[in-house]
C-alpha cells in the first residue's frame, strides 16, 4: 500500500532546517525532512546518532536551537508538548504505576475534560483494538513487558494524536515477541494511516515497518528512502554497511561520467566501471560495494579466490573468500556442498550489482 | 530441621535476652504501677481522666504537634524538591545542610533557639530593627517556641522520607503526562502528589509521633506556659513522686501512638517501594 490509497489520519510533520546544540555539542546538524501525511518514518541509526533528539523536537520535548519545525501547516517550534496533541510511546513505556490500565490509556482523555461516557467510550475501543479488552482493571504493573506495551500505544493512539511518536518501543520485548509486535504495528498503521515517526537501531525492524527510512550518524541524515533505495542505491558506506550485509573494498576513483565511475580497485588488482553514488569526486576516498548475495562463485571469467571458511546458515550457506592480495569478501548462495575448505575458485558479479560508494 | 531450630533459637538468645532484660521488663514493670495504686486497679486512670489539667495538656500536646506536623511537612517539600533535582556538588552541599543538626546534640540546638529567642535576642532586635515591631515579641516560654525548636529538631524526619519519593518519581511519566496534554496543574495533581504522597505521609507520621513524645525542647522553650504530656509526666514523677500516675499517663500516650501507626500502616504502603521504577 501507498500513503494515500486508504483514508489517512494525522497531520504531516516537517523539519526546516531543526538542529540542537547541548553547549559545543552538537546532538542535531540543521535537518530538512518532512514526513508526509500518513507516511511512517523510521529514524535508524547508532545510538548518539541524534534519532532521539529528533524525536524528542517533534514531540515538544526539546526545543531547537535552530531551525523551525512545522506539524501540518502550524509552526509549532515553540509550542510546548501539551499543545502539540502528539502521541508518545516510550522506551519503557512510562505508564503511570499508580493507575489502572483504564486510568492510563484515559488519561490524555481526562485532561481535555472530555465527558465521562466519552472518556469511556473511547477507552474501551482502543483496548479492543490493541485486543487488551478485560484487563481495564488490572493495576499496569502486573502486566507482562508486551501487555505494557500495548496499553502504552493505547494511551498514546486513544487522543488520536495528529502525529505518533515512538521511541524504541519494543526494545524491552524479546525476540519472538518483538516479531509479532512489529506485524502488529503494521496492521495498525495500515488501517488508520496514522503519521508516525518510529525510533529505532534495529535495521531489520526499520525495514519492516517504514514506508521510508531516514538513517542517521552523528547527528545528520545521512540518506532517507524506501528500504529497496537504501539497499540498492546507498549514498555512502555508512549506510552501505548499516542496512544488510555488504563487502566494501577500497577504490580508487579516477573518472566519472554519466552516473559510471572508473576506478581501480587494488585488492581485485584490477580496474572496472560501475554505478557510482551521486556526489562523489575522483580522488575522494571511495568503495566498491557488492552485496553478498551478488558474489556469484564459478564465474568465469573472474578473479580467483580461495575459501576461508563456510557457514552454513540453513537454506543459505556464508563463503569467506579469500582474494590473491589477501583481502576477503562475502559470499552468500543457496546450500551445495561442492565446496569445501581451501577450494580455489573463480569469482565475479553482474556490472549492475557493484557501486562505487565515498567512505 | 530441628537442629537448625536450635541453632536459630541460640542465635537469637543474646538479641532476645538484651531486649527482654533492659527494654520490655522495665516497660512491663513501669506499665504494672499504672495498675498498683491504693485506690483501686484503675484509679490512676480516673483520676486521669477526671483531671481537668490532663485533659488539657492532653490536648494541648496534640494540637502542637499537628501544628508542628503541618509546619515541618510544608517547610520540608521546598527543601526535599530542591535536593531531588540537585547534582554533583551542590546536592552533596544541601544534604549535609540537613543533615549537619543531626550531629548537634538536641541539648545545645534548643539552648542556641533560647539566645535566639529571647526578648532582647537577636531575632528580636532584628524584627524591631525593621520596624516589624515595636515592642519584642514573645518568642520564648510559649507555644511558638516550642513550634519553632520543634519544627527545626524534626524538619529532616520529613525531608529524607520526601526526597527518597521524589528522587523515584520517573522523569519521564511527567513528560508523558506533558505529551498527552496535560497542564502543569493536572500533571502535578494526577502523577507527580499521587506518587510523592506514600513519602509525604511516612514523613508526617514520623514527625507527628515523635512531636507527641518530645520532652526536651518543649521542657526548654515552652516551660510552664506550654506544658505538654511529657513535660506532665515527668512532674508526676519529679514533683509529686506519683509512679503509678505517671505510668498511667505514659502507658496512655503508647497505646496512642499504637493505634496512630496500626492506621498509619494500613493507610501507608511504608514497607514496600510501592511505586519503584
Amino acid at each position: 500500500m501507498t500513503p494515500g490509497a486508504v483514508q489517512q489520519s494525522g497531520l504531516s510533520l516537517r523539519f526546516a532546517g531543526a538542529a540542537k546544540s547541548y553547549g559545543d555539542v552538537e546532538a542535531l546538524k540543521p535537518t530538512d525532512l518532512t514526513i508526509a501525511a500518513g507516511e511512517f518514518l523510521t529514524l535508524l541509526g547508532p545510538s548518539g546518532s541524534g534519532k532521539t533528539t529528533l524525536l524528542n523536537l517533534a514531540a515538544g520535548y526539546q526545543e531547537p536551537s535552530a531551525g523551525r519545525i512545522f506539524i501540518g501547516a502550524r509552526d509549532v517550534t515553540h509550542l510546548p508538548a501539551r499543545h502539540r496533541n502528539i502521541g508518545m510511546v516510550f522506551q519503557n513505556y512510562a505508564l503511570f504505576p499508580h493507575m489502572s490500565v483504564v486510568d492510563n490509556v484515559a488519561y490524555g482523555l481526562k485532561v481535555r475534560r472530555l465527558a465521562r461516557s466519552e472518556i469511556a467510550r473511547r477507552v474501551e475501543a482502543v483496548l479492543r483494538l490493541v485486543h487488551l479488552e478485560g484487563y481495564g482493571q488490572r493495576g499496569v504493573q502486573q502486566l507482562s513487558g508486551g501487555q505494557q506495551q500495548r496499553v502504552a500505544l493505547a494511551r498514546a493512539l486513544v487522543i488520536e494524536p495528529d502525529v505518533l511518536l515512538m521511541d524504541e518501543p519494543l526494545g524491552a520485548l524479546d525476540k519472538q515477541l518483538r516479531r509479532s509486535v512489529q506485524l502488529e504495528l503494521r496492521r495498525l498503521h495500515e488501517e488508520h494511516r496514522r503519521t508516525t515517526i518510529y525510533v529505532t537501531h534495529d535495521q531489520e525492524e526499520a525495514l519492516v515497518l517504514s514506508d521510508r527510512v531516514a538513517v542517521m550518524r552523528d547527528g545528520r541524515i545521512e540518506q532517507v528512502g524506501s528500504a529497496g533505495d537504501l539497499y540498492d542505491r546507498p549514498v555512502n558506506a555508512f549506510v552501505a554497511g548499516f542496512i544488510g550485509e555488504s563487502n566494501l573494498l577500497p577504490a580508487r576513483v579516477t573518472a566519472i561520467a554519466g552516473g559510471q565511475a572508473q576506478a581501480e580497485v587494488d585488492v581485485l588488482g584490477r580496474s572496472l566501471t560501475a554505478a557510482v553514488a551521486p556526489g562523489l569526486q575522483p580522488g575522494q576516498p571511495a568503495a566498491l560495494l557488492i552485496r553478498p548475495e551478488h558474489v556469484l562463485v564459478g564465474e568465469e571469467p573472474g578473479v580467483t579466490a580461495e575459501v576461508a571458511e563456510i557457514v552454513y546458515l540453513g537454506e543459505l550457506t556464508a563463503l569467506n573468500l579469500r582474494l590473491e592480495s589477501g583481502a576477503t569478501l562475502w559470499a552468500r548462495r543457496i546450500t551445495s556442498h561442492d565446496l569445501r575448505r581451501g577450494t580455489r575458485v573463480t569469482i565475479g558479479w553482474k556490472q549492475e550489482h557493484a557501486r562505487i560508494v565515498p567512505t | 530441621m530441628a537442629r537448625y531450630r536450635v541453632e536459630t533459637a541460640c542465635l537469637l538468645a543474646p538479641a532476645v535476652l538484651f531486649l527482654l532484660l533492659l527494654f520490655v521488663v522495665p516497660l512491663a514493670r513501669l506499665f504494672s504501677l499504672a495498675f498498683t495504686d491504693e485506690g483501686g486497679v484503675f484509679a490512676t486512670f480516673g483520676v486521669l481522666a477526671e483531671s481537668e489539667v490532663y485533659r488539657r495538656v492532653m490536648l494541648n500536646t496534640f494540637v502542637v504537634a499537628l501544628a508542628v506536623t503541618l509546619i515541618t511537612v510544608l517547610l520540608a517539600w521546598p527543601v526535599a524538591y530542591a535536593l531531588s533535582r540537585l547534582k554533583g556538588f551542590w546536592f552533596a552541599l544541601a544534604l549535609y545542610g540537613v543533615l549537619f543538626p543531626f550531629w548537634i546534640s538536641v541539648l545545645v540546638r534548643t539552648f542556641s533557639w533560647m539566645i535566639l529567642l529571647e526578648r532582647n535576642g537577636p531575632i528580636n532586635r532584628l524584627l524591631q530593627g525593621l520596624g516589624v515591631t515595636d515592642q519584642p515579641l514573645a518568642l520564648l516560654f510559649n507555644d511558638t517556641g516550642v513550634m519553632i525548636g520543634m519544627v527545626h529538631v524534626l524538619l529532616p524526619y520529613a525531608i529524607m522520607p520526601l526526597y527518597a519519593a521524589m528522587a523515584r518519581v520517573d522523569r519521564r511519566l511527567l513528560l508523558a503526562s506533558d505529551g498527552l496534554g496535560a497542564g502543569l496543574l493536572d500533571t502535578f495533581a494526577r502523577v507527580y502528589f499521587p506518587l510523592v504522597l506514600p513519602g509525604l505521609l511516612g514523613g508526617a507520621t514520623f514527625v507527628f509521633l515523635l512531636s507527641l513524645g518530645f520532652f526536651i525542647t518543649p521542657a526548654l522553650l515552652g516551660g510552664a506556659n506550654a506544658i505538654t504530656l511529657s513535660m506532665l509526666i515527668a512532674s508526676f514523677v519529679t514533683d509529686r513522686l506519683a509512679w503509678s500516675l505517671a505510668a498511667a499517663g505514659s502507658l496512655v500516650l503508647l497505646l496512642v501512638v499504637l493505634a496512630l501507626l496500626a492506621v498509619a500502616a494500613r493507610l501507608l504502603p511504608l514497607d514496600k517501594g510501592m511505586f519503584a521504577r
